[in-house]
């Protein structure tokens, strides 16, 4: 499809956070056009295990962005929810040593204080929720709003639904820089041509710094590799999201070196994915046995039965990460005319839905249900008078 | 649990790893020979398990007097020690060493247990071989539908007839040993459907491409054929095939050159037995995995990029046989010594006393598989997969077996959500997901995908299905096993 | 050369020396020993060489072994099924 020489609202990428602006800003009546570098879903989309989750965040503002979506999922786009394999499995964070519980027991407590619903597990009940878990665990907590979807068939399906309200979505299609008049963005300089716009939307996801760098605006975005194993198609043995509670350290650690802790959850197609890792190597593609073997061990040590069982695959994506672990979602004032939508590390499929309703809100200049703040794309500005 | 460190790792011992290894042997390289099967031969030189000795071992095989000879001095360098042959083993993982050579990365074929194992060698000779290309049609999920080798790996290896009336359906010669192999066997033949015209191959084996030992065999064939009373249809293809919980018949259509079903010339033909195969698919996982680039061979296949002395782009990396090209046993074994000549020189014992005078062996074989490559260009242009093959298809057809994908979901993925590309259409409706990781159905998506988005088949479709991060399935218990202290250094 | 002897689902199947579970099988005019996860289909052989997974299959209590490549031995239980069997 030839590009559209003008569109109200230009989105960069193709991935979930694109998909859902997309689908927000049509359905908002912008007339919306998606470029795309390369295939849809073709990034971290289709590199990650769909996670809807509230469990491994701590009571704050990505928890609210968190609960937001949740709310989407379960109303707004609840139609919707077959095409995308939407399962409410519910998650459950399990401490192998009574010292984590009780960790885990304080988190618990600020996220019901935060409105999550959670309720503490003593170890007879872990077995009554996942019977092949380990039986020796030191206790755990439920968390029924923990959700998961097919991300490749949110995109897909999310990018279908904006085309219906009048988008159109070009793969294939590059932006190699911006159109401005003084400041203000006016338009996107593509591979294929340009497009006029008086508002484009950065939601290149792991490459929205790159993005932002054309421009010429510093947007810090950076990669943190992580990787998934699947298993081969089994009857439904593991029946919620299972990971260790030290998974909630890593998630909000910076540490550059390798951190693997077990999560573990079947699938619709029989399988069973098991995560996670995270590793600060640039866009290193270099396969690493060494992380899978940590994975597969502490999965094990989660599910015994495991260590019989194939991995048929494995892959791994690039999260994309900024330095506080809070995503840039809004306009950027250094920038009229350019908003981001970006930076959502491991939690960008569950995160796309609020993000997307909050900038299509911020398009039309409506007042978003959420306070932008926290996720100002200049907050990593060096103050000018330190 | 092996831990082994060697000059050179051959991965197959088909006709081409087979030869690498008796060869890089012989040059007094110390190898370790890994291979899926219990026994050497490959797929083409499957036989009856050894340890039950049949008197006509070498029963259906060409080249068998070849085998028996490179056979015979394996298991010399085995006993000597030279050799380490690795049975029942397949490499799951093939990594680089530091600071040089390559690390392979074992699992068990098929015996469960958690033993693991690790080879370190200066240098890689892949040889993967390969296995029937397939074509999705109508009803070939059903019981009783066989790729054709399968039919063959039956015959020569258990001495098993797959049925008692069969139809041996696709294109090109291989179709022929495999009909012949049935009626010999006692299966009724009730038809070779050859989708191409017979001029390309048997009757101009011996014309324009000197390869007098196909000559040779097209005429073995020509008779065996006669003999069994089994007809030999050209232009005609197994359209659709029929049964409830087997297969009870196979619509024959006759097509045209482009594989277009000519209408009114469908008939039915009842049979128990449908050997399938369209020219055959290298295994390409451990090449990708390796890094090695990689390209669109004449016949449509993705094959390994070579240089003259069958280096890979990937350092420490040489591959031989199919993956370079699918061109049949002879070739197979030519490039295994090729191979195993230029890694031993390279790894500087080509001068040791008592071996081989290299190059000029070199030059001789870089000849010989020019003429080859020849012969196999102009094999693949008479016999190639018939463009509208996708016409076969209804929206129930199954494409993807394993997750049991339709054309109709595929069409729908590219119709309503955009899927454009094999990756995409993997994405979004699964094929290729499941237990065999796209290895039967990857050339058909590929080709699916090119005809939604009206362009040739790409390198980036066949890739995307053939990318395999892990080579072979490995259990969990043995991934968490993985030992990193026992890599020897390259 | 003795023959082998075997169960499949509890019924004697007999086998040559160096036969695979899906040759032994075969020759007992059994074609499918595994039904699809999804639309329960049959199925059996396809390949034959260990590259489509096919012919799964249980062997003495192990699930999805590929009966193509497994050879037969004395007192084998072979059990059909669907694609899979849930662990103990």
């Amino acid at each position: 499809m030839s590009l559209p020489p003008t569109a109200d609202v230009v989105v960069i990428g193709a991935g979930a956070t694109g998909a859902a602006c997309a689908y927000f800003a049509a359905l908002a009546g912008l007339r919306v056009a998606v470029v795309e570098r390369g295939a849809i879903a073709g990034g971290t989309s289709s590199a990650c295990e769909g996670n809807i989750l509230v469990s491994d965040k701590e009571a704050g503002p990505e928890l609210a962005l968190a609960q937001y979506s949740q709310h989407l999922w379960r109303t707004d786009l609840a139609e919707f929810g077959p095409l995308w394999e939407f399962e409410s499995k519910g998650g459950l964070v399990v401490s192998a040593r009574p010292g984590t519980q009780e960790n885990l027991a304080a988190l618990a407590e600020r996220q019901r204080a935060a409105g999550i619903d959670v309720e503490l597990v003593d170890g007879p009940d872990l077995l009554r929720l996942e019977p092949l878990l380990f039986p020796a665990m030191a206790g755990g907590a439920f968390y029924p709003q923990d959700a998961q979807v097919q991300p490749m068939l949110v995109v897909a399906h999310l990018l279908r639904l904006a085309r219906g309200l009048g988008a159109t979505v070009h793969p294939d299609t590059q932006v190699t820089g911006f159109v401005r008049s003084g400041d203000a963005v006016t338009g996107v300089q593509t591979t294929r041509g340009i497009i006029a716009a008086p508002r484009v939307v950065n939601a290149a996801g792991t490459w929205g710094g790159a993005v932002a760098a054309l421009a010429r605006v510093t947007v810090p975005v950076l990669p943190r590799r992580g990787f998934v194993m699947v298993t081969e198609p089994l009857p439904v043995t593991v029946h919620h999201k299972v990971y260790a509670a030290e998974y909630v350290d890593n998630v909000a650690s910076s540490d550059a070196g390798l951190q693997t802790s077990p999560v573990v959850e079947g699938t619709d197609s029989g399988t069973i994915l098991i995560g996670s890792s995270r590793e600060r190597v640039g866009f290193d593609k270099t396969f690493s046995p060494r992380v899978l073997a940590e994975m597969a061990g502490k999965a094990i040590a989660l599910f015994p039965f495991l260590s019989d069982v194939l991995a048929l695959r494995s892959y791994f994506g690039f999260r994309p990460y900024c330095p506080d672990h809070l995503p840039v979602i809004g306009p950027d004032p250094r920038a009229p005319g350019l908003w981001h939508a970006c930076g959502h590390e491991g939690a960008g499929i569950g995160l796309a839905a609020g993000t997307g309703a909050l900038i299509a809100a911020s398009l039309t200049g409506a007042q978003p249900a959420l306070d932008l703040s926290p996720f100002v794309p200049e907050r990593f500005e060096e103050p000018l008078h330190a | 649990m092996t831990t082994l460190a060697c000059d050179v790792a051959i991965v197959g011992a088909g006709p081409a790893g087979l030869s690498a290894a008796v060869h890089a042997a012989d040059a007094g390289l110390n190898v370790a020979l890994v291979d899926a099967g219990t026994q050497p031969g490959g797929q083409y030189w499957r036989h009856p398990d050894e340890s039950h000795p049949v008197p006509d071992e070498g029963e259906g095989h060409h080249g068998w007097r070849e085998f028996t000879d490179l056979r015979s001095r394996l298991y010399a360098h085995e006993t000597t020690g030279t050799l380490t042959y690795l049975r029942g083993t397949q490499v799951w993982l093939i990594e680089p060493a530091r600071p040089a050579g390559v690390v392979l990365r074992l699992a068990p074929a098929t015996d469960p247990a958690p033993a693991a194992g690790t080879v370190t060698a200066r240098h890689v000779i892949l040889c993967p071989g390969g296995y029937d290309r397939q074509l999705p049609i109508p009803g070939w999920d059903l019981p009783g539908v066989m790729a054709a080798g399968g039919v063959q790996a039956l015959l020569k290896g258990n001495r098993t007839a797959a049925g008692r009336v069969a139809v041996v359906a696709g294109t090109g010669p291989f179709l022929l040993p495999v009909a012949t192999g049935l009626a010999h066997a006692g299966v009724k033949v009730a038809a070779i459907c050859e989708a191409n015209s017979p001029t390309g191959w048997l009757r101009n084996a011996g014309g324009a491409v000197r390869a007098p030992a196909k000559a040779l065999e097209g005429v073995e064939y020509a008779t065996a054929l006669a003999r069994h009373r089994i007809p030999y249809k050209i232009r005609t293809a197994v359209t659709a095939i029929h049964g409830t919980d087997r297969v009870e018949s196979v619509t024959l259509s006759r097509v045209d050159a482009h594989g277009t079903a000519i209408a009114g010339t469908q008939r039915t033909v009842a049979c128990d037995v449908v050997a399938l195969g369209w020219g055959f698919t290298p295994q390409l996982e451990l090449v990708l995995a390796a890094g090695a680039e990689t390209t669109v061979d004449v016949d449509g296949s993705l094959i390994a990029v070579v240089d003259d002395r069958l280096a890979s782009t990937a350092p420490g990396v040489t591959v031989a046989g199919e993956a370079t090209g699918v061109g049949g046993a002879p070739m197979a074994v030519l490039e295994g010594e090729l191979a195993a000549l230029c890694v031993s020189e390279a790894l500087g014992v080509a001068a040791a006393p008592g071996g081989p005078a290299s190059e000029g062996r070199i030059r001789a074989l870089q000849r010989d598989r020019a003429r080859l490559h020849r012969f196999a260009v102009a094999m693949h242009r008479a016999n190639p997969v018939p463009a509208n093959w996708q016409d076969w298809l209804t929206p129930e057809t199954l494409v993807c077996r394993c997750e049991e994908v339709t054309h109709g979901a595929l069409c729908d993925a590219h119709t309503e959500l955009g899927a454009a590309d094999a990756r995409t259409l993997k994405s979004f409706g699964r094929p290729g997901m499941g237990w065999c990781q796209g290895r039967v159905c990857g050339f058909a998506v590929s080709e699916i995908a090119a005809r939604f988005a009206n362009r040739p088949t790409s390198a980036d479709d066949l890739r995307s299905m053939a990318k395999r991060s892990l080579a072979a399935p490995v259990t969990l218990g043995q991934l968490a096993a993985l030992d990193f202290d026992d890599v020897h250094e390259g | 050369m003795p023959e082998l002897s075997l169960t499949f689902d509890g019924a004697p199947l007999s086998a040559r020396p160096g036969q695979t579970v899906g040759a032994a099988l075969t020759d007992a005019g059994v074609v499918a020993w595994r039904t699809t996860r999804n639309a329960g289909r049959p199925r059996g052989l396809f390949c034959g060489i260990g590259v489509c997974f096919d012919c799964l299959i249980m062997v003495d209590g192990v699930a999805n072994q590929r009966a193509c490549l497994t050879p037969a031995r004395g007192g084998m239980e072979l059990r059909s099924g669907r694609e899979t069997e849930a662990p103990e």
